[in-house]
């Protein structure tokens, strides 16, 4: 250690007593902060010396010699991959731990699969005179299953399924009639193992005829979503439409070909893909959707490629100020309802980009659409367009504030994009409900507000508590001084 | 705080056994292809791996470099190369198109996979069919339980509740049933059996008749953990469904523990890096506050690091002699405990600095009154707010599903507008493994069962009627809740410094609907008078008790109880039990497919490209 005593003295001092003032119980975030604060003003003092106990950790965080940082290494030096191997050498080199002691134990391997009584104790004597015979717990690790051939010819619909089950070979060739095809299905159904259950359907599709094969599964429910995950899984589109087409299941025909779209990468091609979904027999519910989909993605097509164009070209303000961070193909509606509020605001109806438009084509409620513009406006501190958001007109011409969301969500969230404080105490005092008025003025420290709904109020004791929270000397310390030295108001307490 | 648990509480059987064994046999497979070898390891492997065998072991067994298994050509130069895989068709196709280059190439080499926990056809299959069978040699690593805590096993198989709950695939049964086989051969039959759910009546009959075909291994033995439970994660989705408040859940929710572990970004560590950290009983700041309500949590952690202070303090005025034992014996494990301090503190502060952006307080006290069934109106617009505020996709879904099965489908919102069209495919997952529950589906259902059963003889279509059971089902919460008391009545605040009931998970709101069951059933150790709630959780045929003679069974180990979810469990849920036993003195071990969450539930559910 390097630090002379003074200096630890001093810090000792300093430090301790600051640190540890826990009278404000009831304020737990900044209890927390005080503890951590403590705790952070040890580290000087803990962290000087050796590190011995810590996990020495890479870079990335990963603990040195872990398998998951060794793969990262592979991965990362897999360009050059002789250099690649010679840099992983070095780092865990034969040398060094082909001095270690084998890692697990000195025991023998097969020590570990024979039966002990109670772990931790079986290598005492008594363990080895023990009377129990010792037993294998993995009795077939010794011949790998492959080898597990089986060429007899007897056995019975429901000895083959547990032969399945065990995961050894065994031939199904001999089921030929459907009776015994079937039969052994349902052992297999009746024996619950769902990967038993699939090797019998890859026998029975490879020997049936698919009529016969539907035909059969749609009475043996639990085989058949057997057989549909299977041909998901595999990627069998085209008998899984027939199952479905042949099950007269519509719906689930109409999902799994819409489903298809997902495998689509060109934008073009998946727009068209989807353009043939629209007539299958969805719910009437989803056939909407599927419509909208198709149009959305239309739509996304063209503006992507009329602003990609904006931007490269270089001229637009928006796009130099704030270039764009991805591509909006295939984000989802509201994002690009978001995309065309901050880009496109002031775009006429007509245009397909512009938000207006966007709104009617896709019926989006009125609330959403408010908070989506709200919050892109507010991003681009475009106050006046965020005034304008919720000012509405009557016949007489009189203006008035309205917001379909409340006023309180409308400051949440001009608070969540670091609007001034003259804007928001513009919306807090839009806010009807008194109470939630002052606390958001309170939280949002909206003095002005805080202090004239006091005075609305004529709480004169909030307003004297208040006072401790503003700055000294400050603007709103005299506004309150004056206040309560007036004798215009009567207070009410 | 950190309740101690009561003096007559049975000791935990040790499970680190289960660890070395998995390695060995991982060792032991890896010698199968003697000599030098690239391996490729599948990326939901590594992480499992990790818990049990480190590089240098594998280097040992001539593993030369490793790969991680993705869609990429692979650069090996090794005459050998070794797969650790899931059993995916994806994989196998991976595989496939190395082998079938090299043949193009003109090259040959030897290839093993090993399947874990176990192969399926369907993978032989498709090795078939790509003309590779036969060039790459297939083995099997029931690698299938990993002790992540001294009470919990995890077989880290997410992909069981899709693959079970959504499409109906009951290819994981046979490894829950080995599973329980292992455990049984390990620490003696279990006694007493209980469960609920289609799912947890196959897997125990799977496992019954493995024990038989196998049988004299557990007999004599005698057993170690008295009690086994059970349960389908359907059978309470709304406990999954809900938001967490005990330490660990929100730790979880917030920066998702993976195999045990969690990722601390700079955010939390305030360096620059981030910091892998293990989260079990070993980290002793941790095991004092992960059970606990959040609330609790600040003063806890503040007067920890008051004690370390004062601890750090006593240096002073000491002597050479007194430094000296001080530094050699005692700052080691302050330094260790400061360490960990200051790592639940920035864990926490960030915690409370993502929650207060979130409104949290307004989300919990929307699921409140889901729960507790009252103001639904508000409670409905507040949700629609939240999808039109597109807050977080996943967080709207969660909140329709818990809308949706507390109200039995009875309330909607108007959520597929508001949504937009991306969420098609989501939604209709939703609907058919039961989160998402409308009226009309049934009534269509019922038509076609009607339907199909003409078609058949009576026997089937008895089978059919269960096929059909958990896809028509509704979800009765209310009356169950009802029947259960999982809303506390409470006068005045609920004290969630000193808990009085499992609510406090739930703030005091309500006792999970997991845990009551099992509770209810311990202590009358049957289902009998829960007949009107089983038939209320539509599982009437799939609730089923087991006893043995107990003459064998120890007092001690019958107060050991393993606890099996089907389709995962939540912290919350592990957390109310533990509290459940330090009042009655069980101690419970927790084994899951996957440790989950309401997050990992929805995304379960969505629709991504093949």
């Amino acid at each position: 250690m390097n630090r002379t005593k003074g200096d630890e003295e001093e810090y000792w001092n300093s430090s301790k007593f600051k640190a540890f003032t826990f009278d404000d119980e009831d304020d737990e975030l900044s209890q927390l902060k005080e503890s951590k604060r403590a705790v952070n003003s040890l580290r000087d003092f803990v962290d000087d010396d050796d590190d011995d106990d810590l996990e020495r950790v890479s870079w990335s965080g990963e603990p040195v010699g872990s398998i998951s940082w060794s793969i990262k290494e592979t991965a990362g030096n897999s360009g050059s991959s002789h250099e690649g191997r010679e840099q992983l050498k070095s780092r865990n080199s034969f040398s060094s731990y082909a001095q270690l002691p084998k890692p697990t134990s000195t025991y023998s391997l097969s020590s570990f699969f024979r039966g002990r009584t109670r772990p931790g104790s079986f290598q005492s004597l008594s363990d080895a005179l023990s009377d129990t015979p010792a037993k294998s717990y993995a009795p077939e690790l010794g011949r790998p299953k492959g080898e597990y051939r089986d060429y007899s010819n007897d056995w019975s619909p429901s000895d083959t399924v547990r032969r399945l089950r065990k995961g050894k070979v065994c031939s199904l060739e001999r089921f030929r009639s459907l009776q015994d095809k079937l039969q052994l299905l349902e052992e297999a159904v009746s024996m619950h193992d769902g990967n038993v259950i699939t090797a019998v359907l890859i026998f029975l599709k490879r020997t049936l005829s698919k009529e016969i094969l539907f035909r059969e599964l749609e009475v043996r429910q639990v085989a058949l979503r057997h057989l549909i995950h299977f041909l998901k899984e595999i990627g069998d589109q085209k008998l899984l439409l027939d199952l479905f087409r042949f099950l007269d299941r519509t719906e689930e025909l109409a999902l799994s070909h819409y489903r298809e779209h997902l495998n689509i990468q060109d934008p073009d091609k998946r727009k068209e893909f989807l353009k043939t979904c629209i007539g299958l027999p969805f719910s009437s519910e989803d056939s909407a959707h599927i419509q909208d989909h198709y149009t959305l993605l239309e739509r996304q097509i063209i503006i992507e490629a009329n602003d990609r164009h904006l931007e490269s070209a270089g001229q637009t303000e928006i796009f130099r100020k704030h270039p764009r961070k991805a591509s909006i193909l295939n984000m989802p509606l509201v994002t690009t309802l978001f995309y065309s509020c901050f880009y496109h605001y002031t775009e006429a109806e007509g245009t397909f980009s512009s938000p207006i438009n966007l709104k009617k084509t896709f019926k989006i409620p009125d609330k959403q659409y408010v908070l989506t513009a709200l919050a892109a406006r507010a991003k681009l501190r475009a106050w006046n367009d965020v005034d304008a958001l919720f000012t509405t007109k009557n016949w007489l011409g009189y203006t008035k504030k309205r917001a379909p969301i409340g006023f309180h969500r409308v400051v949440e969230i001009l608070h969540k994009n670091n609007a001034p404080v003259q804007i928001l105490q513009e919306y807090v005092n839009l806010v009807e409900d008194v109470d939630t008025k002052l606390n958001l003025a309170t939280k949002f420290k909206c003095h002005d507000v805080v202090i004239d709904t006091c005075r609305d109020l004529k709480d004169r004791q909030q307003l004297l508590a208040y006072r401790s929270k503003v700055d000294k000397g400050s603007a709103e310390e005299e506004k309150i001084d004056a206040l309560l030295s007036s004798s215009q108001i009567r207070w009410k307490n | 705080m950190a309740f101690p648990h009561r003096p007559d509480a049975p000791e935990l059987p040790d499970f680190s056994m289960l660890k070395r064994l998995a390695r060995d046999q991982l060792i032991y497979l890896l010698e199968q292809l003697p000599g030098k070898k690239d391996l490729f390891i599948e990326a939901d492997l590594m992480s499992p791996l990790d818990r049990i065998a480190n590089v240098s072991i594998l280097k040992q067994h001539e593993v030369d470099k490793l790969y991680k298994v993705e869609n990429k050509p692979a650069l090996s130069s090794s005459e050998q190369l070794c797969f650790l895989v899931r059993p995916r068709i994806k994989n196998m196709r991976y595989i496939a198109s190395l082998v079938n280059a090299d043949k193009l190439a003109g090259r040959t080499r030897k290839y093993k996979v090993i399947f874990s926990p176990q192969k399926f056809y369907a993978c032989e299959m498709v090795l078939e069919e790509e003309g590779i069978y036969g060039d790459v040699s297939c083995d099997e690593w029931a690698f299938s339980l990993l002790p992540l805590d001294v009470d919990l096993l995890s077989m880290e198989l997410p992909e069981f509740f899709r693959d079970y709950f959504l499409e109906g695939d009951q290819r994981w049964i046979n490894t829950v049933a080995q599973a329980l086989h292992l455990l049984s051969t390990l620490y003696g039959p279990f006694p007493n059996c209980y469960g609920i759910g289609r799912c947890a009546k196959m897997a125990y009959e799977l496992w019954r008749n493995l024990e038989e075909e196998e049988d004299g291994e557990t007999k004599g033995r005698r057993p170690e953990i008295g009690h086994i439970f059970l349960l389908d994660r359907d059978v309470d989705f709304v406990t999954a469904l809900c938001s967490q408040v005990v330490y660990e859940g929100l730790v979880d929710d917030t920066f998702r523990i993976k195999c045990g572990s969690v990722d601390f970004g700079p955010e939390v560590t305030s360096s620059d890096k981030s910091l892998k950290v293990l989260l079990n009983a070993e980290d002793k700041v941790f095991n004092e506050i992960r059970n606990e309500h959040f609330s609790n949590v600040f003063g806890f952690l503040s007067q920890k690091a008051r004690n370390l202070q004062a601890q750090y303090d006593r240096r002073r005025g000491m002597d050479i002699k007194q430094m000296k034992n001080f530094v050699s014996q005692e700052l080691k494990g302050l330094k260790q405990e400061h360490r960990l301090l200051s790592l639940h503190i920035g864990a926490c502060e960030s915690i409370m600095k993502k929650k207060t952006k979130q409104d949290f307080q307004e989300l919990i006290k929307t699921e409140h009154a889901l729960l507790e069934g009252f103001n639904i109106r508000e409670s409905t617009s507040y949700i629609e707010e939240h999808i039109d505020r597109q807050v977080s996709p996943i967080e709207s879904l969660r909140l329709m599903c818990l809308l949706s099965i507390t109200e039995n489908g009875d309330a909607r919102c108007s959520s597929d507008t508001h949504y937009g069209p991306e969420h098609l495919l989501t939604f209709s997952n939703l609907r058919r493994a039961g989160l998402l529950t409308e009226q009309a589906p049934g009534d269509t259902l019922t038509a076609v069962e009607s339907k199909v059963s003409k078609l058949v003889t009576d026997k089937a279509a008895g089978k059919i009627t269960d096929a059909f059971s958990s896809l028509a089902k509704r979800s009765n919460f209310r009356a169950i809740s009802k029947k259960l008391n999982l809303i506390p009545r409470v006068d005045g605040e609920y004290d969630l410094k000193v808990p009085r009931d499992m609510a406090y998970v739930f703030s005091g709101a309500y006792v999970p609907l997991s845990c009551r069951i099992i509770e209810q059933v311990l202590e009358r150790r049957s289902w009998q008078g829960l007949d009107e709630v089983v038939r209320l959780l539509n599982c009437s045929d799939f609730a089923f008790t087991d006893m043995t003679k107990e003459d064998k069974a120890s007092s001690e180990s019958l107060r050991l109880i393993l606890v099996v979810f089907l389709g995962g469990c939540t912290f919350s849920e592990i957390s109310a039990l533990r509290f459940l036993g330090r009042e009655k003195g069980y101690r419970f071990i927790f084994l899951t497919t996957a440790v989950t969450n309401s997050a990992r539930l929805m995304e379960a559910m969505s629709e991504v490209k093949a």
